[in-house]
């Protein structure tokens, strides 16, 4: 029983390290039920829908020279043949331990994690992933540190000198960064920034090889995405921490002659954060699966540009390996996030 | 309500004035470096069709190729399209190739690395070949004609093998008895009958009949010599073993390659490539609009897939730069085509009628104009394969630019339908320029009171929709728009598919019209016999002139394209033999 006086009890104590795994476990089985199921639909997209329309997948994979060996081929090689739950099976055991293609007389092994094999550049898929990914990270990485730092700080000020030409100036600029295709604004920053005044490489570059050519190589990509995001960060922080403003405890705090920077910075922040979080997690997770129009814009090589490639190629096992990367990224990140709410929102239970 | 509209009217215009400074910035940026400029003059607009620009011996620096499609396959067996055919020369030979010169004349046969091009027997079907001393492959071992035999068997293997040409097996093996080297049960693997290697020197080719275009064959890369210890199958393509004057140091599919000096290669054994750069690089990358600026720039020498600049690098290069533009003929003829088995297009008057009631001019402008588009195409055989005649105008389309609608009024008579008729057009709705066309076709036959509908179909299912004369009678196309390039720069690839009623398929059918026509049958069947291209050259043009007589065509362009060269490349010359794109193994660089 409490008493009046004693302090309210700290609800992270209460989730003591059992419960915390416990649903961590929760979580990360759901996580793994959600991949099964983007992983079913996908592949059921892939190679179910085309059968009942009349396309053989097989063909699909050849393109116009569909020679009757060559789509056989391919057939036998990939399974098709096979009722579509082995097909399934065999792709999800691929993952975990490999799996063998036989056909046209001789076989190979694909290696665990065997997330398919494409027959468009005779690749396994889960190397192409990889080595596609580090250039997907970087942008979006990059991207992202500026425009939640420029977003928040922009939508904080623009909050605080509500009704400025600060405001007025700050929301405009925003307005435009919303209004904006990236596809827009790409090019349009190459026009200037690249080809006129040629300030930055052209060549994306590993980070190992050459950190300031990296460097160099993704400042307008990440510029760019970010004036994006940015532009929707400033406007959801402006209108959540106008929000927070109004609530009754930050006038308490406030009559309680708390100093302003308390009061924004310790109270008003932390409730304006979880839906800046939350959206976070989803952008984030997304773009890992591929920054589309800036990778193309750009022609950065990472998974945005593979999928385009793959889309426009017909490349189903590329386009499925990712999609399951995109899908595990959203996940993974929606679950980062959630654990994070409880560390910046006592009120937020692991339950 | 209306200060709330004026602030937004306020932002609006805000908005609108920061993209205006912004875009202001960018075009007053504008101009552009001279073409004199960094790495020398170029050389002049079309200075590189049909004779060499910058034409040099200078050995050294590195070719850098861009584009934004990666070949289909880099595997010899594999690869269709023309680009990668034009590259293979890289690190491929044959035995026997193309010549290297500039327009037409590249269309003649040279011996590679046979002595000559061959030995034909008296009844034309057989083909005897000599290998030269010291052709060697990458790793210094001579290529033998048991390796020419093996790189033409991969091509039945097409269960592993699939989307080259098939041209070989079809000639040499009709019926497809051979199951291809990976399922041959013989110990060397050579199993195929119609080829014969007596020695490591000599190679010998047994033809079922007669093909007077089986040099032509012989000529792709489709023909090139594998080693079979180095045969990696299906992955053969990721890292072809070379034979030619380049090795392939790295490819990443999508990405790129780099390709350096083979050390073997022996100078004295290739009489076909300069081999000058001391390396060549590929970057892919998927901007088209950049892939152009980074051309205009210099820091690439030229694209790769040469299908033409985009429009928007294609004002900036003509205005700034047009002296680092060729505007060649790709060999392509675009063109609408009535199925006979689609009333009422089963009666020549009511074709005629659709012939003469096209605005010409409007469909060479919707292809692009005269320089994107071409130049307007008389008739089917387009001015780079032998028994063409860009001056036989049977429907006089040069003159009556805009159509003749009294003619076509008088040929609607003389069918039947003196007030028109209605019919489909069948269009690719992934093709712009196509669709174009179908409009402009449905303007100018709207006003001689033929009504056309326009349907776009998926244009990557063209061999099912299109190609199956089943469904385009269901569909009632009486007009559908293609477009067509020769495999091989003669009347058999060019027109065969298109005409003969022997290639009629119940998919994947080429000869839309539906053209049955005995003396056409037999005509090819005579050219088929002629090994002299001039001889046969005859018949193809009489073949082209029984076409135009049946009116089951009415042709846009002869196609023509804008590309770009570096001022810095040399040995600089397009090649009708690669569809109009430069010869890529005799460039080299300042």
């Amino acid at each position: 029983m409490r008493r009046p006086g004693d302090p309210p009890p700290d609800p992270r104590a209460v989730a003591g390290p059992t419960v915390v795994l416990a649903y961590l476990i929760r979580r990360l089985t759901a996580v793994v039920v959600m991949l099964l199921v983007v992983t079913l639909v996908t592949f059921g997209i892939f190679y179910v829908i085309p059968k009942l329309t009349g396309s053989d997948p097989a063909a699909m994979f050849i393109g116009k020279q569909a020679d009757p060996g060559a789509v056989e081929g391919v057939r036998e090689k990939l399974g098709l043949g096979d009722p579509i739950l082995v097909q399934f099976w065999n792709f999800i055991s691929g993952i975990f331990v490999g799996r063998d293609y036989t056909g046209g007389g001789s076989s190979f092994h694909c290696d665990a994690p065997c997330f398919g094999y494409s027959f468009r550049t005779e690749q396994e898929i889960w190397p192409v992933l990889t080595e596609r990914l580090p250039v997907t990270l970087s942008l979006a990485a990059g991207a992202c540190v500026l425009w939640v730092i420029v977003g928040v700080t922009t939508g904080i000020i623009s909050a605080l000198k509500r009704g400025t030409a600060i405001d007025r100036t700050a929301m405009t600029i925003a307005l435009a960064g919303v209004s904006l295709p990236i596809y827009f604004t790409a090019l349009l920053s190459l026009a200037i920034f690249r080809t006129q005044l040629g300030w930055f490489d052209a060549e994306y570059v590993d980070i190992a090889q050459d950190p300031l050519g990296w460097f160099s190589g993704l400042v307008l990509p990440w510029v760019t995405l970010a004036f994006l995001y940015a532009a929707m960060y400033a406007r959801l922080t402006r209108a959540t921490m106008l929000e927070v403003l109004g609530e009754d405890y930050i006038r308490t705090a406030r009559a309680k002659g708390l100093s302003e920077p308390v009061v924004v910075g310790k109270h008003a922040l932390r409730s304006t954060m979880t839906p800046i979080l939350t959206i976070l997690g989803m952008d984030l997770g997304a773009l890992v699966g591929g920054a589309i129009l800036t990778e193309t814009a750009f022609s950065l090589p990472g998974l945005g540009q593979a999928a385009v490639k793959a889309i426009g190629d017909f490349d189903l096992p590329l386009i499925l390996g990712v999609t399951l990367i995109a899908a595990a990224a959203v996940v993974l990140a929606n679950l980062v996030v959630d654990i994070l709410y409880s560390v910046i929102d006592p009120r937020v239970r692991l339950s | 309500m209306t200060a709330n509209s004026s602030s937004r009217r306020r932002l609006a215009a805000s908005a609108a004035l920061v993209v205006a400074a912004l875009v202001g910035t960018a075009a007053c940026g504008g101009g552009g470096k001279d073409e004199t400029e960094g790495k020398g003059k170029a050389p002049g607009f079309n200075a590189a069709v049909g004779k060499i620009a910058n034409a040099s011996d200078k050995k050294g620096g590195t070719i850098k190729f861009i584009g934004t499609q990666d070949a289909d396959s880099w595997d010899p067996q594999r690869g269709y399209y023309g680009f990668m055919w034009d590259f293979a020369r890289y690190y491929t030979r044959q035995l026997i190739t193309f010549k290297p010169a500039a327009g037409t004349e590249s269309t003649e046969l040279v011996a590679d690395m046979a002595t000559d091009t061959g030995k034909v027997s008296a009844d034309k079907k057989t083909y005897t070949f000599t290998l030269k001393d010291g052709v060697a492959w990458e790793d210094g071992k001579p290529v033998t004609s048991k390796d020419i035999k093996y790189g033409i068997e991969r091509i039945w293997a097409q269960d592993k093998i699939s989307g080259g040409p098939i041209y070989l097996q079809q000639v040499l093996d009709p019926k497809k008895e051979y199951k291809g080297p990976y399922k041959d049960k013989s110990a060397d693997k050579l199993g195929l009958k119609a080829i014969e290697t007596p020695d490591d020197k000599t190679i010998v080719f047994k033809l079922p009949k007669p093909n007077g275009d089986f040099l032509q064959m012989l000529a792709m890369p489709a023909a090139t010599p594998v080693r079979q210890d180095k045969d990696t199958a299906e992955k053969y393509g990721l890292k072809p073993f070379s034979n030619g004057p380049y090795k392939i140091d790295s490819y990443t599919p999508n990405k790129g390659m780099e390709l350096s000096r083979n050390p073997n290669w022996k100078k004295g054994t290739d009489t076909v490539r300069k081999a000058l750069p001391d390396k060549v690089s590929l970057k892919l990358i998927t901007n088209a609009d950049d892939m152009d600026n980074r051309l205009i720039e210099g820091d690439y020498d030229i694209d790769i897939n040469a299908t033409g600049i985009s429009p928007a690098g294609r004002t900036k290069a003509l205005r700034d730069h047009k002296g680092n533009v060729d505007n060649p003929q790709t060999g392509f003829i675009r063109y609408a085509v009535f199925p006979q088995t689609v009333k009422p297009m089963d009666n020549i008057h009511c074709r005629k009628a659709v012939i003469y009631g096209s605005d010409h001019k409007s469909l060479q402008t919707a292809r692009g104009g005269p320089m994107a588009g071409g130049d307007i195409a008389t008739n089917m055989l387009p001015p780079s394969i032998k028994g063409s005649d860009a001056k036989y105008d049977p429907y006089n389309v040069l003159k009556d630019t805009t159509g003749n609608v009294a003619k076509a009024k008088e040929e609607l008579k003389a069918c039947g339908k003196p007030n028109g008729f209605e019919t489909t057009i069948a269009v690719r709705n992934n093709k712009p320029q196509e669709i174009a066309t179908a409009e402009s076709m449905q303007a100018s036959l709207g006003k001689v009171g033929i009504k056309v509908q326009i349907d776009q179909y998926d244009g990557a299912q063209t061999s099912g929709i299109i190609g199956a004369p089943k469904n385009v009678d269901k569909k009632k196309y009486g007009i559908i728009i293609m477009g067509w390039g020769a495999d091989f720069p003669s009347g058999q690839g060019f027109s065969q598919p298109l005409v003969d009623s022997r290639f009629i398929l119940e998919s994947g059918n080429n000869n839309f019209s539906m053209l049955k026509d005995k003396s056409i049958d037999g005509l090819f069947d005579k050219a088929l016999l002629e090994t002299d291209p001039d001889k046969a050259a005859e018949f193809y043009k009489q073949i082209n002139q029984k076409v135009s007589e049946h009116a089951v065509y009415l042709p846009f362009t002869f196609e023509k394209n804008v590309i770009w060269r570096s001022s810095r490349l040399t040995n600089v010359y397009t090649a009708d033999s690669y569809n109009g794109r430069y010869d890529y193994a005799s460039l080299g660089v300042k």
